[in-house]
């Protein structure tokens, strides 16, 4: 095997002065993802800083009533802290509806929106990848994709970004905290993910050096009705065809706030922005809320595979913002 | 007679197995051993042209490479897969043209992904089609089965008959992927070759490494003392076992070669892809006047092997005018193989559906459709079973499921977004037996000793024959120790067919029997290396019977289709079975629920695509091949009749180890149905095939 270095980091500082004295340095957190990636020679990192020691692993109030999640903390802590169950409901269900117990345990809130696709085309090195290897094309377009994208695909690359946190985090209107040799920042969730372009192998915004440390959800959805679905292959341990998380706020009998993400459609979770304008004002009814999953989705483009996603999708959007919906006028959860 | 034999007696290994001390294949640690890990072609069709190994061997630990020009010849196999590197010609994608010999696992894979491989790649074709111009009618099928057999006028019968079904359906490439993959361990010394090895079967390991070797059988011992799940995809000799005995000998080391999970799909067999067209006519009540069953499939270059879908329909149901055919094409494609139930599982997912298809078209309920069309006789062959009791499975489990009183009408039931359904398929497995030899060894202190190469792929083999073997002796479980898993042990065959307690427990049954005799003639102590009895059921066990023996069954399924999201979710599975006697209560169930679990896979979520471009199936691990997860299996229920059946064996058992899959896919696509009325007629029924369905329902 290629041999690496392996540096444990005990602060951030420490973890962004290792990675820069270190051509070729990935993290390594949960390592759910990028150990398997490394035993199918995808990722060949010359040194691996683990950030696992970093105190970054407790969920905290901020002053204003946000709350900021440490890129250390456990899929399986954050889902079922009870903050973050009370507050952003969608959250938590968009992370138990991940992976399977063991992977939860071990995967952390930075490395989840991290992770790579799962396209076959760019795990397999016998086969041509854009996103693995720039330039060398994409088996998917004309291979196997029932799984890959409708929304926002390239010639490039087709992939579909499979966490099902971040699609939650993107319509809570999250945001990404990261630290880097230039200094902290924060992203929106729903900007931290990019569209394949020309450059499929840049799945984010991070900058070279760049650690996801936290992810901050804001007080002014916390304690909105919100909730994630996904459909998938079989009940559990399976990546989503497709899902959706939803915020609602109804007003006076209209939809005060919208929030639309939908997972598994694109190269990154896809906010459903047009959708969400239609929704603004609107009564919340069925026949609305089937227009704005179609104004949506009317830029969808589907591959010869995988035209199903767009009613699926819609059939998602429309189910869910019905339920909440009715949670919102009944009081009750339906 | 202590009753030891039906009892729910605990897994003799389980403690070994819960506790991490069953030592598998890749377990078997010696000084020096090497590690192996192969070099999949990366062309579909072609010759490699040449291997560049330089830079594979400048690896630190690498201690050889193997190639087609400098590995050890081989005899001609019987079977072409095993032909490891003996030329150029590539077969198929994931062929293996290259084995990197290091002294880690980690170095080998180094190795093997420095090893630079030039191919003349020919234009390939792995894309099988009902009417591809390649296909053929073998001369048999998988199984020994006729292609062909046809009685009556089927096709005037068809067009004359009063109800008609005409019908096609899609079964897509399996795999088996047991949870241990391929593995085997090798040593040479002095001439002798040891191997311990993932098989469901030692004995034919050993026969084919001494034929590929020029070794004599007393050369070579191979072990599979505990063996991760094979499904069949271990009935044969795989690569793994080659290759190790290859490299082992090359470098004088012993050699482990565990195959990645990512080899598999191509190197270990899968169950072919079938396409079926299936014509039903009948009489307004209900009976059958012809049935036509046409299955075409796919081979590789290199092997013919014909999945037998069509065979079942030769058992089934009564019907004058019948033709069952098998086509196929040999394509640019790895070598199918087993995988449980070959030819009964697909065969009879498409027979029972459009059986279903029958029933509706009629207005007959679907149980009672079968039991109109209950043979005498088996129909191909005429010969009378040896016992039969598919119509009493039927009722049985339609009384346990409750069944009786269900409305027929498809689509109409709802429970807020979800459809509601309900489906029944009938199931049948025939019985296979082989002979085998056993010992019983009385032992001074009042313990005995069962010796038999049976393999206990984790079907609880060990405890069964143990059980048979107290009940022939007649003495308490506790005081029968048994050795299993080892060339080195009287000769049995393999685990498969769902044949092995049956052909072992003959054996037992007999070594333990005249041991009994010869200790009831005994006077006085027992000589110290205790008395001993060899049973030999050659000529017994393979004896042609009069009759025809198949275990039955039916399969009872509740569904709950999401109109949102067009998932289907199985909230009650029902199995009853009519299989002989049942030998041990808790490793039986625990079979057919494995067999419904798997049929469920099959009904939903499991599936493997074939990339056209490429050549190779798409799915390599357990993330993207879907087996179930415990989620998916809500209830499952499995029962049985106290069938009596005194022409199969001393046991009178029949074997339990595949029925289960066979009816479960149908069920659960006839449950689909009468939830939403759509007829689905292609495998798996996942999310985007049954909501395009159910779309297309409403325009």
């Amino acid at each position: 095997m290629k041999e690496f270095a392996y540096v444990r980091a005990g602060s951030v500082e420490e973890a962004t002065s290792a990675y820069a004295s270190h051509t070729g340095a990935r993290y390594l957190a949960g390592g759910t993802n990028l150990v398997d990636l490394m035993k199918l020679g995808v990722e060949a990192p010359a040194a691996l800083i683990d950030v696992t020691r970093l105190p970054l692993d407790t969920v905290e109030e901020l002053p204003g009533g946000a709350l900021r999640v440490g890129a250390m903390v456990r899929n399986s802590d954050l889902a079922a802290h009870p903050l973050v169950r009370d507050r952003y409901p969608a959250l938590s269900q968009a992370v138990f509806a991940g992976a399977s117990g063991q992977l939860r345990n071990a995967a952390t809130t930075g490395g989840n929106l991290l992770q790579r696709t799962r396209c076959p085309y760019f795990q397999d090195l016998s086969k041509p990848c854009n996103k693995r290897e720039p330039g060398s094309g994409c088996g998917a377009r004309d291979g196997v994709h029932r799984d890959h994208a409708v929304l926002g695909h390239s010639a490039h690359c087709i992939a579909t970004h499979p966490s099902d946190m971040a699609v939650a985090l993107t319509a809570l209107d999250g945001r990404v905290e990261l630290a880097g040799p230039e200094g902290a920042r924060s992203v929106a969730a729903a900007d931290f993910h990019r569209l394949p372009g020309d450059r499929p192998e840049q799945d984010t915004e991070i900058r070279p050096g760049e650690l996801v440390t936290g992810v901050v959800l804001p007080a002014a959805t916390a304690g909105l009705p919100s909730a994630y679905r996904k459909a998938r292959d079989r009940a559990s341990y399976a990546f989503a065809l497709a899902s959706v998380a939803v915020v609602l706020r109804l007003e006076d009998g209209v939809v005060g706030h919208a929030g639309v993400a939908f997972g598994a459609l694109a190269h990154r979770p896809w906010r459903a922005r047009r959708a969400e304008e239609a929704l603004l004002g609107a009564a919340p009814t069925r026949a609305a809320f089937e227009h704005a999953a179609d104004l949506e989705l009317d830029a969808a483009q589907p591959l010869r595979d995988n035209a199903y996603k767009v009613p699926l999708a819609r059939n998602l959007a429309v189910d869910v913002l019905s339920r909440l919906t009715d949670t919102a006028l009944t009081g009750r959860a339906s | 007679m202590t009753g030891s034999v039906g009892a729910p007696a605990e897994r003799r290994e389980g403690r070994e197995k819960v506790s991490g001390t069953a030592r598998y294949a890749a377990e078997f640690h010696s000084p020096g051993r090497a590690q192996a890990w192969p070099v999949p072609s990366r062309v579909a069709r072609g010759r490699v042209t040449g291997v560049d190994t330089a830079a594979a061997l400048a690896v630190p630990g690498v201690i050889a490479v193997l190639t087609h020009e400098n590995a050890p010849r081989l005899a001609e196999p019987d079977d072409p897969t095993l032909a490891l590197l003996q030329n150029a010609r590539v077969p198929h994608r994931g062929w293996f043209v290259a084995l990197v010999v290091a002294e880690t696992l980690e170095a080998a894979r180094a190795g093997a992904a420095a090893v630079r491989v030039t191919y003349d790649a020919e234009e390939h074709d792995v894309t099988l089609t009902a009417s591809h111009p390649g296909v053929y009618v073998p001369e048999e099928a998988n199984g020994g089965h006729p292609a062909v057999r046809e009685q009556g006028d089927p096709d005037g019968a068809f067009g004359s008959s009063a109800a008609r079904v005409d019908v096609a359906y899609r079964v897509p490439p399996l795999h088996n992927h047991p949870m241990e993959p391929h593995t085997s361990t090798a040593r040479w010394e002095d001439g002798t070759l040891t191997v311990h090895t993932s098989s469901q079967g030692t004995g034919a390991v050993r026969a084919v490494l001494a034929g590929l070797f020029g070794l004599s059988r007393d050369r070579i011992v191979v072990t599979a003392e505990h063996v991760g799940g094979g499904f069949g995809s271990k009935g044969t000799p795989r690569p793994d076992v080659v290759l190790a005995a290859m490299a082992a000998r090359e470098t004088g080391r012993p050699v482990t070669v565990a195959l990645p999970r990512r080899f598999l799909p191509a190197v270990v067999g899968h169950r072919a892809p079938t396409l079926h067209r299936l014509r039903l006519g009948a009489e307004t009540d209900g009976r059958l006047v012809s049935l036509v069953h046409e299955v075409t499939t796919h081979t590789s270059r290199i092997k013919e092997f014909v999945e037998q879908a069509a065979v079942p329909a030769r058992v089934m149901y009564a019907a004058p005018h019948t033709r069952t055919v098998h086509r196929v094409a040999a394509l640019d494609v790895p070598s199918p193989s087993w995988m449980r139930a070959p030819g009964e599982a697909p065969g009879m997912y498409a027979l029972e559906s459009a059986m279903d298809e029958l029933a509706t078209e009629l207005g007959i309920d679907p149980v009672e459709l079968r039991v109109r069309n209950e043979p005498d006789v088996e129909p191909d062959s005429g010969r009378p079973f040896s016992s039969r009791h598919l119509v009493e499975c039927l009722r049985e489990g339609a009384r346990r499921f409750g069944w009786t009183g269900r409305d027929p009408r498809p689509g109409v039931r709802r429970d807020g977004p979800l459809l509601l359904g309900t489906g029944v398929a009938a199931a049948t497995y025939p019985v296979m037996v082989g002979p085998s030899t056993a010992t019983a060894r009385a032992l001074p202190g009042g313990s005995f000793l069962v010796r038999i190469n049976a393999t206990d792929i984790g079907t609880g083999a060990r405890t069964v024959l143990a059980q048979v073997g107290a009940d022939a002796l007649g003495v308490p479980l506790e005081r029968i120790r048994i050795e299993v898993g080892s060339t080195e042990l009287p000769s049995a065959p393999l685990a498969g067919g769902s044949s092995g307690t049956a052909s072992w427990g003959w054996a037992v049954h007999d070594a333990c029997a005249g041991l009994a005799r010869r200790l009831a003639g005994h006077v006085g102590t027992l000589p110290g290396q205790g008395l001993e009895f060899r049973a030999d059921t050659t000529g017994a066990a393979d004896a042609e019977s009069d009759f025809a023996r198949h275990a039955f069954g039916a399969h009872f399924a509740e569904v709950a289709v999401d109109t949102v999201t067009g998932e289907v979710r199985v909230g009650r599975l029902l199995g009853v079975y009519a299989a002989g006697r049942i030998l041990n209560a808790r490793t039986a169930r625990s079979q057919f629920v494995g067999g419904m679990t798997m049929g469920l896979g099959m009904a939903l979520t499991e599936g493997s695509t074939m990339d056209a471009a490429f050549g190779d199936f798409t799915e390599s691990d357990l993330a993207s091949y879907h087996v179930p997860v415990h989620a998916d299996v809500a209830g499952i229920e499995a029962h049985w009749l106290d069938e009596e059946d005194s022409r199969l064996n001393p046991m009178g058992s029949k074997g339990i180890g595949e029925i289960g899959i066979v009816g479960t896919a149908a069920a659960i696509g006839n449950a689909v149905h009468h939830a939403t009325g759509v007829r689905l007629r292609e495998l798996p029924l996942t999310p985007d095939r049954v909501l395009t369905g159910l779309l297309g329902r409403r325009t």
